[in-house]
C-alpha cells in the first residue's frame, strides 16, 4: 500500500460520485462549518500551513499563491480549476472529475470563500466526454442542494461556478493562456509580471490551480493544515495522484504518499513492466519531465526533491513506463512532433526552434542524419530554455536534452547505421 | 442560428457581467458546431453581431483551436491518438489497419463521406491506451478486433 490516502479514500461504488454518497462520507460538512466559524484569512492560513504544492506541473506552493490575493480589497476576484489536462501521460484530473467531482466542488467553494471569489470556472479540455458529464451532474446537484448560488447555507457568501470547455489546445493548460481562452481569445500565454494573482482574468486578481491541487482543499480545511503537513516528506507534503501508462502491467491512477519508493510502486502496486520485460526508461511526470534510466530512477522515492536532484521532476504525475526494445529515437520524434504541433507560434525560439528540432529528428529517422545533427539538436534545445514566454519551449528542450543525456548511443547508432539500434518500433503490446 | 439565442442567454445566469461577451464565444462556437457540424461564414457574422465583437476576433479564435472546423467532415470522425503512451501500446498498427480498411490517412475523408480520420495528441486517457474518439465518444484499449467491430457498427 502506497501510504496514506486523501483523495481516493472511499470505495468506488457505482454511485460514489453522486451528492448523496458524498454527503454520507461527510461531504459539505466542512463548508457548512467554515462559512459560519472561519474567516477567509483562516482558510488561506490553513492552506499555507499545509504546504501543499501545485499538482499541475510546477509544484508551486498553493498557499503562497493565494496569499497574494487580499480577500477584502473590494474588487472582483476569480478562481479557475485547471482541468485542461493535456500533458502527455497525464489522466489523473480525469479521475477527480469522474469519481470525486463533489470533493473538487466543495474545495472550490472553500477556496472561493477564502479568496473572496464570487465567480469560479472549471476549464475542462474539450474532448473529455464522461468527465464532463460527471462534473456537470455534480454542479447541478450542488446548485439544487443550495451549495452554489446566493447566500449559501444561510451565510452572506454567494458563489457561482461555470464549466467551460476548451477547444483542443495543449498550450491552453498554461494558466495565462487559459485565461485568454476564457476571455474568448486565442490561447496565447502572457508575459509575467504581472502575476495572475495581481492581474488575471479581465485584469482581476485570479487564482488558477490544478484540479487535483484544489480537490485536496476540503480535506485540508477539515483536518487542518498541520495534519496535511504531517503526511509525505518534509519538502513534499501530502499525497499525489500518479497516472501510470505505457509498458506497465497495471496502468491506471494511483494515490501515493510522497516519499514512497518508486521501485516498490512499480513492482508491487503496478505489477511491474508489462510482459515481465526489463525496464528501459521512465518518463516520471508527463513528457515535459526529462526521462530517466532504471539505474537512476530505481533508487528514488516519489517526492519532488528526489526527482529535482537528478534533473527531472514529478511534473504532472503522468508516469510513462518504457520497456527494453523501445526505440528512443522514435520516442523523441513522437514528443517533438507533439511540441511542434502545439507551439502557439508567439515566441520565435519555440515556434522556429521546436520546428527545427522536429525536422532534424525526422531527418535522422529517415536515415539522413549527420553527426552535427545531434549537436544542433542540443544547441537549439538549450537555446530554447528560458527564452520563451511560457514553459512549452522549455519542455521540448528539457525532454530532448534528457533523452540525449541518457540514450545518446542510440542516436549515434541510428545516424551511422541509418536504422534503429532497437527494432525501430515503439510498440510493445501492453499485456494484461 | 438565431434559435440558439435563448440557450446562450441562459448561460449568462451564472457568469459575471464583466467580459460577458468574450467568455461566451467558445461555448457559442461549440454549440453551433454541434448543430451544423462546422462553423459557417454566416455563423461568424451572426456571432459578431450577437456578441458585439469584431468578426476578426472570432476568425482568429477559429484558426487557433483544433476542435473548431470551418468545413464539414465525414459523418464519423475517427480521432486516433498518436502520442507516446498510445504509440507504446500499438496505435501505429491501428493507423495501418484503418488505412488498409478505409483507404485513408490522417487528415483524409473517405470518398463516400462516411469517415474522416485524424491523428490527435494525448487524449488524457493513456491508462487505457490505445484510445480513439468516434465523434464525441472515447473508445479505449483498442485492438484490431475491437476496432473492426466498431467500424462494422458505423454506417
Ligand atoms: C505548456 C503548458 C501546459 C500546461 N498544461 C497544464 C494542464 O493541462 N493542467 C494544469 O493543471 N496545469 C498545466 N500547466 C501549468 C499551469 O500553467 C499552472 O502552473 C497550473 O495550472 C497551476 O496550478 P497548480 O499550482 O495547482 O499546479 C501547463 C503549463 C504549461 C507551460
Ligand atoms: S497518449 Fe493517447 S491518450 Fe494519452
Amino acid at each position: 500500500m502506497p501510504g496514506r490516502k486523501i483523495l481516493t479514500d472511499f470505495p468506488l461504488t457505482p454511485t460514489a460520485h453522486h451528492l448523496d454518497d458524498y454527503r454520507a462520507r461527510g461531504g459539505y460538512e466542512t463548508l457548512a462549518k467554515a462559512l459560519h466559524s472561519l474567516r477567509p484569512e483562516d482558510i488561506i492560513q490553513e492552506v499555507v500551513d499545509a504546504g501543499i504544492q501545485g499538482r499541475g506541473g510546477a509544484a508551486f506552493p498553493a498557499g503562497r499563491k493565494w496569499q497574494v490575493v487580499n480577500p477584502h480589497d473590494g474588487q472582483p476576484h476569480y478562481l479557475v480549476a485547471n482541468a485542461d489536462e493535456g500533458e502527455p501521460g497525464t489522466f489523473k484530473d480525469r479521475w477527480v472529475l469522474e469519481y470525486a467531482p463533489h470533493q473538487l466542488l466543495e474545495s472550490m467553494l472553500l477556496c472561493a470563500y477564502g479568496l473572496g471569489v464570487r465567480h469560479c470556472f472549471i476549464y475542462i479540455r474539450g474532448e473529455y466526454d464522461r468527465p464532463l458529464q460527471r462534473i456537470q451532474t455534480a454542479v447541478e446537484e450542488a446548485y439544487a442542494a443550495g451549495y452554489f448560488g446566493e447566500q449559501i447555507l444561510g451565510s452572506t457568501f454567494s458563489c457561482d461556478v461555470v464549466i467551460f470547455r476548451g477547444a483542443g489546445s495543449y498550450v491552453c493548460g498554461e494558466a495565462s493562456a487559459l485565461l485568454n481562452s476564457l476571455e474568448g481569445k486565442r490561447g496565447y500565454p502572457r508575459n509575467r509580471p504581472p502575476r495572475l494573482t495581481v492581474q488575471g482574468l479581465w485584469q482581476r486578481p485570479t487564482v488558477v490551480n490544478n484540479t487535483e491541487t484544489l480537490a485536496n482543499i476540503a480535506w485540508i480545511i477539515r483536518h487542518g493544515g498541520a495534519a496535511y503537513r504531517a503526511i509525505g516528506t518534509e519538502k513534499s507534503p501530502g499525497t499525489r495522484l500518479i497516472s501510470i501508462s505505457g509498458h506497465v502491467a497495471k496502468p491506471g491512477v494511483y494515490e501515493v504518499e510522497m516519499g514512497y519508493p518508486f521501485k516498490t510502486f512499480l513492482e508491487q502496486d503496478c505489477g511491474g513492466v508489462a510482459g515481465g520485460r526489463a525496464l528501459k526508461a521512465v518518463i516520471p511526470g508527463g513528457t515535459s519531465s526529462p526521462i530517466l534510466p532504471p539505474d537512476i530512477i530505481e533508487g528514488l522515492s516519489l517526492d519532488h526533491e528526489s526527482f529535482w536532484d537528478v534533473d527531472s521532476g514529478l511534473g504532472s504525475g503522468g508516469m510513462i513506463i518504457i520497456a527494453e526494445g523501445t526505440c528512443m529515437v522514435r520516442a523523441l520524434a513522437v514528443m517533438l512532433r507533439f511540441y511542434h504541433h502545439e507551439s502557439c507560434g508567439q515566441c520565435t525560439p519555440c515556434r522556429e526552434g521546436v520546428g527545427w528540432m522536429h525536422r532534424i529528428i525526422q531527418r535522422i529517422l529517415h536515415g539522413q542524419g549527420t553527426n552535427e545533427d545531434l549537436e544542433r539538436l542540443e544547441y537549439i534545445a538549450k537555446f530554447n530554455t528560458g527564452t520563451t514566454i511560457c514553459g512549452l519551449g522549455d519542455a521540448a528542450g528539457a525532454a530532448t536534452i534528457g533523452i540525449l543525456k541518457h540514450f545518446r548511443h542510440e542516436f549515434d547508432h541510428f545516424i551511422s547505421h541509418k536504422r534503429s539500434l532497437c527494432d525501430g518500433r515503439l510498440e510493445l503490446r501492453c499485456a494484461s | 442560428m438565431k434559435h440558439l439565442i435563448p440557450e446562450f442567454e441562459a448561460l449568462k445566469q451564472r457568469l459575471p457581467l464583466e467580459g460577458l461577451n468574450g467568455v461566451l464565444l467558445l461555448p457559442c462556437l461549440h454549440r453551433i458546431q454541434q448543430e451544423r457540424g462546422y462553423i459557417h461564414d454566416e455563423d461568424i457574422a451572426f456571432l459578431a453581431d450577437y456578441l458585439a465583437m469584431p468578426a476578426i476576433q472570432i476568425i482568429e479564435a477559429l484558426s487557433f483551436y483544433t476542435m473548431l472546423r470551418r468545413a464539414p467532415i465525414g459523418r464519423w470522425h475517427l480521432q486516433l491518438c498518436h502520442n507516446l503512451p498510445c504509440a507504446l501500446c500499438g496505435s501505429d498498427n491501428l493507423f495501418d489497419y484503418l488505412h488498409e480498411r478505409l483507404g485513408i490517412r490522417p487528415g483524409e475523408t473517405t470518398p463516400d463521406g462516411r469517415f474522416t480520420l485524424s491523428a490527435v495528441e494525448c487524449l488524457g486517457c493513456c491508462g487505457t491506451a490505445p484510445v480513439m474518439m468516434i465523434n464525441e465518444t472515447y473508445h479505449e484499449q483498442l485492438t484490431l478486433e475491437s476496432l473492426e467491430a466498431l467500424l462494422k457498427e458505423l454506417n
